[in-house]
Order: structure tokens, then sequence, then C-alpha cells
């Protein structure tokens, strides 16, 4: 049967017919829905773990002890998971077949950063799929934990966005697993399984031997096909560029890698032989370029396409007219028909958000803030325009220290989510509590992952697989660690949330303020929507500060300030109460009575 | 049977990644090779969604090349405005007759295009423009969310695709207790369609 599935819940039908017993991660955009569709095959135990390295550690240990394992996160969670992966390549994974997938986010549509992740391949030296459609990311599953258990390996299988988020005809299989087979006693070997220096020394030539072995494997690997056409135009390409590529240069010669690390160098030349021109297409860094290029042969990439950003049809057509590979009639011709400088629509804090209150008060109080990843990275944005740094995944906290060891002379806070929190906070605040700091750490709880898409963590009630899970309570959690200023506030009240802000800045001491409101999707009171008395209000904007989409400005002006009064869309309003506490002449109001 | 670029585009919440999941199985159902491409925002209310849905004899590429869209259902004017150029000349376009504004605008910061400008922009666009009353629709049938199928259903009134084969799909896609609701509001996008075009007068009667 045929059916249309994205990338992602591609990769997880593959996981369940190639018979993936274990899967964990962390959810980051675009990976996220790989493990929510994993969730659905009850065959297959699924986790959202703490974070990336402890989700790759996991999964290290489900393919030591037999079971094939698989691990997804987006590109940047492997840094965090790095550490893991580098002993794994030089242990094997033992056992069974082990893939680790990392979506990229070429464009940046959700990252801090651009990194190709390809390179991860060549560093820690472990073979890599690319799959260019969702027939491939299924196949690529089953084919990678093959390669895995075969050279006794972890193996990458990495996407991008436009892979994981398209969605393309899949043939479906069967799950072929015998799913009631018990999972053996671990093969003991210490001398390959623990890497002290003095046995991991031992490991390293067979590391290095492997991948030779995997470069003559990939030679013959299927996937990596030529598709001989026009000869006197020869591409090298991969991944979903392959398939831009496809469309662009219907009657070139390509040779499709699916397998991008090893590379398949007789493959490669006997191509180039064959072609008068050859060119490499691939979005971001000159991986295969240089891979090419290193072996001596005549080829061009980056001097006609840039490393910067997704490589689009779009772009891959004007720079290849550019360079005389393809005739101008060929493209469509350029439409001047839109509109200049419509309005854009920024991602901002929902009506509702229990974000919002910390952002008003920070904006209000000029603090110097360190921020983090989540959606109150929104608080960086206009109105707000609160935040001052943000990097990685708990860097606030640690960022944060280095501002108080430093001596700045500005008050300052961290400001971290629930979930990043638990992910990557907790080290660096037992690095201040140790090390005698004084920083204030906001924790926003909305109780959720909410950013991308709502999924649970430790400080939530239920697991990824729908059962209870022992939810951990951060108030008891932080003052275990010895903190002795740890304040809970309502982050709808927006009083206490400045009060209590303002009072842990001034402790003398490591201080934590938890910041207690859920988000719109996981809780929400709807109320009948707030009104504005025309009348009363001045125009004096402060309820704009919150930035709430249901605000509105109108074009009503007061007559003594000349100020656009305020008005409140009905549809958008959840009733969340904060614009009628910030509202200095009482001008909103609930329709019914607001106990808050 | 004649390969077709579709766009889909609209704001976050109104279902327009349903719309184009469906659009895709339908293509797929109807003997086309199929592929599809979201770019969604992050997970809060009120960003821009696009879809591009491709069916074909042949496709390779997810993503609709620059200026090759058959057709724009744009669920939102100014979503629908955005896009203008990646149409080709002879395209067509549906819009759902409804503004949302950005908070850029409702905060004052910027001005939603006015009707006339809207107007023009689409029919300087293209040839044929059909301006769909799809949320006064769904709120006639007592649920806004069905809104996405009105849209399919007039849609599905310029494709050669039998109907029965549209009804199965969202048969298949949609909750069983709003299944009668949805096809419901897929005959009723059909049977809209047709008054919808945007003609010489419907233009005159804006600008005045």
């Amino acid at each position: 049967m045929r059916v249309m599935l994205t990338g992602n819940e591609a990769i997880a039908r593959g996981a369940y017919e190639a018979g993936v017993k274990v899967a964990m991660g962390y959810p980051g955009t675009p990976s996220s829905e790989i493990l929510e569709n994993v969730a659905r095959y009850k065959e297959t135990y699924a986790e959202w773990s703490v974070n990336e390295k402890v989700a790759m550690d996991g999964v290290i240990g489900a393919a030591y002890a037999g079971r094939r394992a698989m691990v997804a996160m987006k590109q940047v969670g492997m840094n965090v998971a790095a550490d893991s992966f580098f002993y794994a390549v030089y242990t094997g994974v033992h056992a069974a077949g082990l893939l680790i997938v990392t979506a990229d986010d070429p464009g940046m549509f959700s990252s801090q950063n651009e990194q190709d992740n390809r390179h991860y391949a060549r560093f820690a030296k472990m073979p890599m799929l690319e799959p260019a459609d969702s027939q491939e990311a299924k196949d690529f599953v089953r084919v990678g934990l093959d390669i895995s258990e075969q050279f006794d390996v972890p193996v990458i299988l990495r996407t991008v966005m436009r892979v994981s988020h398209s969605s393309s005809p899949v043939e479906l299989g069967e799950r072929t697993c015998d799913d009631s087979a018990p999972t053996p006693p671990l093969k003991r070997d210490p001398h390959k399984l623990v890497c002290t220096a003095g046995w991991a020394r031992y490991r390293r030539p067979i590391v290095e031997a492997r991948i030779n072995q995997l470069a003559e494997f990939s030679e013959t690997f299927p996937y990596n096909r030529i598709e001989w056409g026009r000869r006197d135009l020869g591409i090298i390409t991969s991944g979903v560029v392959y398939t831009y590529a496809r469309e662009i240069f219907p009657d070139a010669s390509f040779l499709k890698l699916g397998m991008t690390y090893p590379f398949p160098p007789r493959l490669v030349r006997s191509f180039a032989a064959g072609v008068e021109r050859l060119i490499v297409i691939e979005e971001l860094d000159p991986f295969l370029e240089e891979a090419v290029r290193l072996m001596g042969i005549a080829v061009e990439g980056k001097a006609i396409f840039p490393a910067i950003g997704e490589l689009l049809p779009a772009v891959i057509e004007q720079c290849a007219a550019q360079a005389g590979l393809l005739p101008k009639e060929a493209m469509a011709a350029r439409r001047d028909v839109g509109p200049q400088n419509l309005p854009p629509r920024s991602p901002v804090l929902c009506p509702g958000c229990p974000h919002r209150s910390t952002f008003y008060v920070l904006n209000k109080l000029k603090y110097v803030v360190a921020g983090d990843i989540g959606c109150y990275n929104l608080g960086a944005l206009p109105p707000f325009n609160a935040t001052d740094t943000m990097g990685a995944m708990g860097a606030s906290v640690g960022v944060a220290h280095g501002f108080d060891k430093a001596g700045l002379p500005d008050p300052f806070v961290a400001v971290i989510g629930d979930s990043t929190f638990f992910h990557a906070g907790v080290a660096p605040l037992l690095n201040i509590v140790h090390n005698n700091g004084k920083s204030t750490v906001l924790i926003l709880d909305n109780r959720t992952t909410a950013m991308t898409g709502h999924q649970d963590h430790p400080g939530t009630t239920t697991t990824l697989s729908g059962e209870q899970g022992q939810r951990v309570d951060i108030e008891t959690f932080v003052r275990a660690m010895g903190i002795e200023h740890v304040r809970r506030v309502n982050a709808f009240d927006v009083k206490a949330v400045e009060k209590s802000v303002k009072e842990a800045v001034a402790f003398d001491g490591p201080s934590v303020v938890i910041m207690d409101g859920p988000c719109v999707f996981i809780e929400l009171e709807r109320v009948p929507p707030f009104e504005v008395d025309l009348e009363k209000c001045n125009g004096c904007s402060l309820c704009f500060r919150l930035g709430c989409p249901a605000i509105i400005r109108t074009d009503k002006l007061d007559a003594r300030t000349g100020r656009p009064k305020a008005e409140i869309d009905p549809v958008l309003c959840v009733g969340c109460d904060m614009c009628r506490q910030v509202c200095p002449r009482r001008a909103i109001y609930a329709p019914s009575p607001v106990t808050a | 049977m004649k390969p077709y670029n579709f766009l889909v585009t609209g704001v976050g919440g109104q279902g327009t990644v349903l719309a184009s999941d469906i659009l895709a199985a339908v293509g797929l159902a109807a003997g086309y090779e199929v592929r599809k491409s979201d770019v969604l925002g992050l997970a809060v209310r009120g960003g821009s969604v696009i879809s591009h849905v491709r069916w074909g004899q042949r496709v390779y590429s997810p993503i609709i090349p620059e200026g090759r869209v058959d057709v724009m259902v744009a669920f939102e004017y100014l979503e629908g405005l955005r896009w203008l150029n990646q149409l080709k000349p002879d395209g067509t376009i549906l819009v759902n007759c409804q503004r949302i504004f950005p908070v850029i605008v409702s905060a004052g910061e910027a001005d939603y295009p006015n009707s006339v400008e809207i107007i023009t922009a689409l029919r300087n666009a293209v040839p044929r423009v059909y301006l769909v009353p799809g949320l006064q629709v769904a709120q006639e049938l007592g649920n806004t969310r069905v809104l996405n199928i009105v849209m399919l259903g007039a849609l599905s009134g310029l494709l050669e695709v039998a109907p029965e084969i549209w009804v199965g799909v969202i048969q298949e896609r949609v909750p069983d207790k709003v299944a009668d609701l949805n096809i419901q509001a897929f005959w009723r996008g059909r049977a809209v369609l047709a008054e919808s075009a945007l003609s010489e007068k419907t233009t005159m009667e804006v600008a005045a």
C-alpha cells in the first residue's frame, strides 16, 4: 500500500518495520515528529529524554543490550550528544544496530545556527546516509541498522527540514522482528566497552580500518547510483537537493549519493571520467566537493552555488544560468506583480501566554537579561526588547554566572523555561550554588515543552507513551540544591511577578523565582473576552507594551492626549487578566466578575 | 492528466496543513505522482503557514520551482498577496475573504492593504481570481473550523478529479463525529465557486 508520509513519519515507520525496540530523543524542530510517530507503534519503547546526551547514552545502552535502537534530534542536539556518540564509535554498537537521526535546518527556520552535521560523520568516523524523499527516509532506517550491525558502528541518518517536513508516497512493509524474543544477557566484553585510555587505544586502529572498509562498501552500495544522461554535464548530489536538480537538469548525468560518508572514490572517479564538466550541487558546506577535489579531480561547486541558506530550486536555477549551465530561456520569467512592503506576520507570544508578565516587567525594570531557548525568546522582540543574550540550551544560567563573577554592575537575571531548565539548566545552577554565585534565575514553568509542539519533560505528569510519569517539583528540587531564596509566583499576577523579581535580585545570594502558569495549549480556562471602556481609556499605551495580539490600537484618538485608544479582539482574547492589571485608568474590564 | 502545482497559504490555526494533506492524498488517489512540503512557524498561534502540493506524472521536488504555481489557495488576503510572484501568468487564485491582522498592524505600526489594493494586486497577477466567502460559509454551517474544507470544495470545482474521490479522502482524514459536517462544507464550497469569480463588475463595486 502506498500512502503519503512526511519524512519524519517515514523514519518512524522505518523504525517500526526494521524492528527498533528502543527510541529516544529530545524535541527540536524539524525533528520532533519522528519520536511522536514512533510512540504510536506500541512494539517500540519511545521516550522524550531529558536531553540529547541522555538519549544518546540510552540508545547506546539498548544497542549493547542487543535491541535495535534509534535516537532523533535536531542539528544542534548533536552538539549536546557528541560526547557520547564519539565513544560509541570506539566501542561499537556491540549487539544490535543503532541509528542516529539528525534533522538539519538549512535556512535556519527555527535554529540558532546553520551547522552542517555531515561533518560529524567524518569527525566521529561513522557512516552517514542522506535520504532524498520519504520512501528513502523509510528504507534508509533499515539499511542503516543493517550497516550498523554489519560494521559494528552507529550510523547517522541525516535529514534536512525539507525532507522531514515534506511528504511523498511510501510503500508500506511489515515489521520484521520477533517481539516475543526476550532480551539476551549482556555479552560482557570490558576491553571493548570500557573506553579507558589503555583499552581504547587498542580500538583506535579498528575505528580507522572500519571506515576504510565502509568506503569499500559504499562503492557498490545500491543507493549510490549513476544515472547517465548528457555527457557534457555531470552532477554529483544527494538528499533533497537531488530532487531539485533532477527537475532543473532533466537530461544531465547524475551521481546520486545515498551514503555521503565515507565516499566511494572509484565510483566518483569513473563518473568524473564519463562527463565533460563536473559539478557538485550541495546545500551548506562544500562537503562532497572537497572530497572530490582531494582526489585531484577538477570540479565546481561553491564557486557557482552559495554555501549559505537553503539551496532551493530558484537559487539553483539562477546560479546555474549565471554559470552557463542552463539556458536563460529555461527559467520562468521573474514576475513583479506582488505588492511591496507587506506587513510581516512575525511570531508573537499567544494571547493568554504566561510568559507575557515576565517580559513586561523585565522591559519596565530594564534589567540585563540572559535568555534561553524557547517561546520566551520572543521576549527579545518588540514590544519587550527585554533579552540581551541567547545562544544555546541552558546557556542563560551559565552566562548569568559569568556576569556575576565578572562583576557586571547592572542588575541581571537568567530566564529559562521548565523543559530547558531540566535539559541543560540544572548543572549550571548547581555550579552557581557551589561556587558561591549570586545570580537570579527565573524559571518560566509553563508545564510543557511549548515551542516544539508541547512535549513532556520531567516536570510534567505524562510520558511520551501516555503513561503516568513521576513529576519532579522544580521548587523542591532547587531548594534541595541549597538555594535559600526560592519563590513561586502566579505568572498571571503582574504585580507579584515584579515584586518577586526585584526581591530576588536584591537578595544577597543565589535566588530562583518560578513563574508558575500553564501554556494556553496545555490548560486554558476560557473566560469571556475583556472589554475596553473607551470613555476611560486615554491612549496611555501601557497595555500595548504587553505585546498581546488581542489588544488592538484603534484609530479613535483621545481628545486630550491625541493618542490612539485600545480595543480588545473578542475572538483572540482568552481573558488572562494581565491587561486589566496594568491599565492605570481601570478602563479594561471583565464582563463577568474575575477573581485574580 | 494535467499536472498541477498548488500553493496553499494561510495563518496558523486556519487548518491549511490538513487542507494541503487532503489535497495531496486526493492527487494520489486520482492516480497522480504527488509531492508536498510545509513550512510551519513556531508552535505559537498566528504565524504564516505555506504548503506546496504538486500533482504530476513524474515529480521529484517537493518544492514548486520559482514562478510555476498553477493554483494558489489563500486562506487569508495578506497571505495570498505575499506569494503573487510565484504564480504563472495564466494561473488561478482562490482566496478566502478574510483579513487577519498581524500584530504589527494591530499595534498600529504597519498598515494592512485596503480593499482596492488587494483586488488590484490579485487582478494584476492572474486572469482568474475567485473571492470565496469561505469563512461566511463555515459560519453558516455553524463551525468556523470547516473553513479549510469549504476552500477545498471550491478548489475541487476547478479540477477534473471526481468529487467522490474528494469526499472519500475527507471522510478518511477528519474525525468521525464531524465527517458529515465536513462533507457538507465540501459541497457548499463547490457550490459557491461559480458565484465567487471576480468579475469586472465586482472590481468596480469594491473600488467604489
